[in-house]
């Protein structure tokens, strides 16, 4: 069995987010950067089990600059067997999915798994445009999965509730939360993780068709208004002439 | 050229975010100067009034097989009506279907694309839209170049406007490729509301002490009509099921009133909750953090602060 496993770089959830003077770029200084969580907890720990059970192998692949390196050794640390980085600085989430579909193609995976969203951008697209790029089935927001030869029996999150499917292979899967449970590397896979493999390889041309031209800051809250707590009546009046929402 | 809109059904029914697209759908024509058409999937119940939130025509592929959600299936449907009405923008909802929709479309159309917009596109000579990113803690302006632009819209950001009449709901000639997803179940919580989709939202955090002492959030959640929902320590130590969980790595939420009880307020339940339009905080520490983001904060004991709270509530509705 083939596993791709796509893993992209965000800054740590508790990253105060701040942008250059004319506000056309993020401010990455002094910013630490994480594996997105949902690629490590979710998408990548139960591609590792699904392996660990069957055989094969898990290759991860990022989108992104010599510095994502890290992320990507802490990936192969927690049990990836190898790797490929696209050397470029991504823009866009169709360039980015255009790179994975490309390397997939060639790669004949059974199944790519990404995490539901990156915490940075939120944009949950790249799963679905890789699928279609591939004419593969996606399946978003992946809670739990099991695998019966070709077949994948999976529980997926839906508006107000939780849908069952099933699926043969190959297919794209994003993960949620319930996927799998988060691992922490352990000493003997950080030194393994040293000798495995990193294949660095050149984009394919792809034009941006959007791209993020400048960032702001949400606007800054009123003061909070403190209420007397045995004055709930006041609370609730001033929720519904005030505020409007009751 | 057009602006398609893909109004979401849930067991036939369309609801109020659908109504939300299709005016936003109408608006972004009107920036255009062009027509909103509304485009259903499977059977649906009336149709037709979608005419009334701004749609000037109505499409339905009504096929059976539609019925149930697989994302290839509905991809290649709405791709093909897209093109066989000149669409240039393609709206969906920003819901779990649209979400995992908005990405395989905009490869399948080779449109660029922005998912969650909570703004008007300009019309300056350039499409530009605003987005939230990092969980809410920053907004980005989206510049899409391509002909064809896929967007889906942010629940709760526009609301429904009555701008038309119903009209008569038109079939709409589409190949219905085979499926390659069995549904097997579905099981929607029943009697609730859904989080995403909540106005009002009832939260609370480890200040509850323990799942025993929810009876006071839910008794409060149900006089105001309210979703509840839950902070992260409270999903992980399974006290409340995950799927109330709102934050960075839960769900993010923007509903018109936020309860936040027995919260502190780390910064990544913030940036879930944080495009909230009101927040109450209720919470015995004074330098909670969450009284910083909050509207109207109680410092208070909230065993004794939420059955007051309540009886508040409880004699509000009944005089009004």
């Amino acid at each position: 069995m083939k596993l791709l496993v796509c893993v992209s770089k965000t800054p740590d959830t508790t990253a105060k987010i701040s942008f250059n003077a004319d506000h056309s770029e993020f401010n990455e200084e002094g910013i630490q950067f994480i594996m997105n969580p949902y690629d490590e907890w979710y998408a990548l720990v139960r591609a590792i089990e699904l392996k660990e059970a069957a055989g094969g192998t898990v290759t991860l692949i990022n989108i992104g600059p010599a510095s994502n390196d890290q992320i990507i050794r802490k990936g192969l640390a927690i049990g990836a067997d190898d790797a490929v980085r696209i050397d470029c600085q991504p823009k866009s989430s169709l360039f980015v999915a255009k790179q994975i579909a490309e390397f997939a193609k060639e790669g004949g995976y059974d199944m790519v798994f990404c995490g539901k969203e990156t915490i940075d951008y939120n944009g949950s697209e790249v799963g679905g445009m890789v699928a279609e790029y591939l004419g593969q089935p996606f399946i978003s927001y992946a809670t739990e999965m099991t695998l019966d030869g070709t077949t994948a029996t999976i529980k997926r999150d839906i508006e107000g509730g939780k849908e069952t499917i099933e699926v043969a292979t190959p297919f794209v899967l994003s993960a949620a939360k319930g996927l799998a449970e988060q691992r922490i590397p352990n000493m003997r896979g950080i030194m393994q993780a040293r000798r495995k493999q990193i294949d660095v390889r050149q984009p394919v041309a792809f034009d941006d068709l959007s791209t993020v031209v400048s960032y702001e800051m949400p606007p800054a809250k009123a003061e909070c208004k403190m209420i007397d707590p045995d004055n709930m009546t006041e609370l609730v009046r001033l929720l519904h002439e005030e505020a409007k929402v009751i | 050229m057009s602006v398609l809109v893909f109004a979401e059904s849930t067991g036939g029914a369309l609801k109020k975010a659908a109504f939300e697209a299709v005016t936003y759908g109408y608006k972004t024509a009107q920036v255009l100067g062009t027509d909103c058409v509304a485009l259903t999937l499977g059977e649906v119940e009336n149709p037709g009034q979608l005419g009334t939130y701004g749609a000037s025509k109505v499409l339905t592929a009504s096929d059976l097989t539609l019925n149930d959600f697989d994302g290839q299936v509905y991809t290649d449907v709405i791709g093909q009506v897209a093109e066989q009405i000149g669409a240039t923008v393609v709206i969906l909802m920003h819901s779990s279907t649209g979400k995992s929709l908005v990405g395989r479309l905009s490869a399948r159309l080779n449109a660029g694309s922005a998912p969650g917009v909570n703004t008007l596109p300009t019309n300056d000579g350039a499409f530009r839209v605003k987005k939230n990113v990092f969980s809410g803690k920053a907004i980005a302006q989206v510049e899409i170049s391509s002909p064809v632009k896929v967007l889906s819209v942010m629940g709760n950001s526009f609301q429904p406007e009555t701008v038309g009449a119903e009209v008569s709901a038109e079939g709409v000639s589409v190949n219905v490729p085979a499926r390659k997803v069995t549904v097997k179940e579905v099981n929607r919580v029943k009697g609730t509301v859904p989080l995403p989709e909540a106005e009002l939202v009832v939260s609370a955090g480890r200040g509850m002490k323990g799942p025993e002492n929810w009876a006071i959030i839910e008794e409060m959640a149900e006089i105001l009509g309210a979703a509840t929902a839950c902070s992260r320590p409270v999903a992980d130590t399974h006290w409340r099921p995950h799927h109330e969980h709102v934050g960075q790595t839960g769900v993010a939420i923007r509903p018109n009133l936020y309860f936040a009880i027995g919260i502190s307020g780390a910064i990544q339940h913030l940036a879930g909750v944080n495009n909230s339009k009101v927040i109450v905080v209720i919470n015995k520490d004074p330098e909670a953090p969450f009284f910083k983001a909050a509207d109207y904060g109680i410092c208070a004991d909230l065993f004794d602060v939420v059955p007051k709270l309540n009886q508040a509530l409880k004699d509000f509705y009944s005089n009004n």
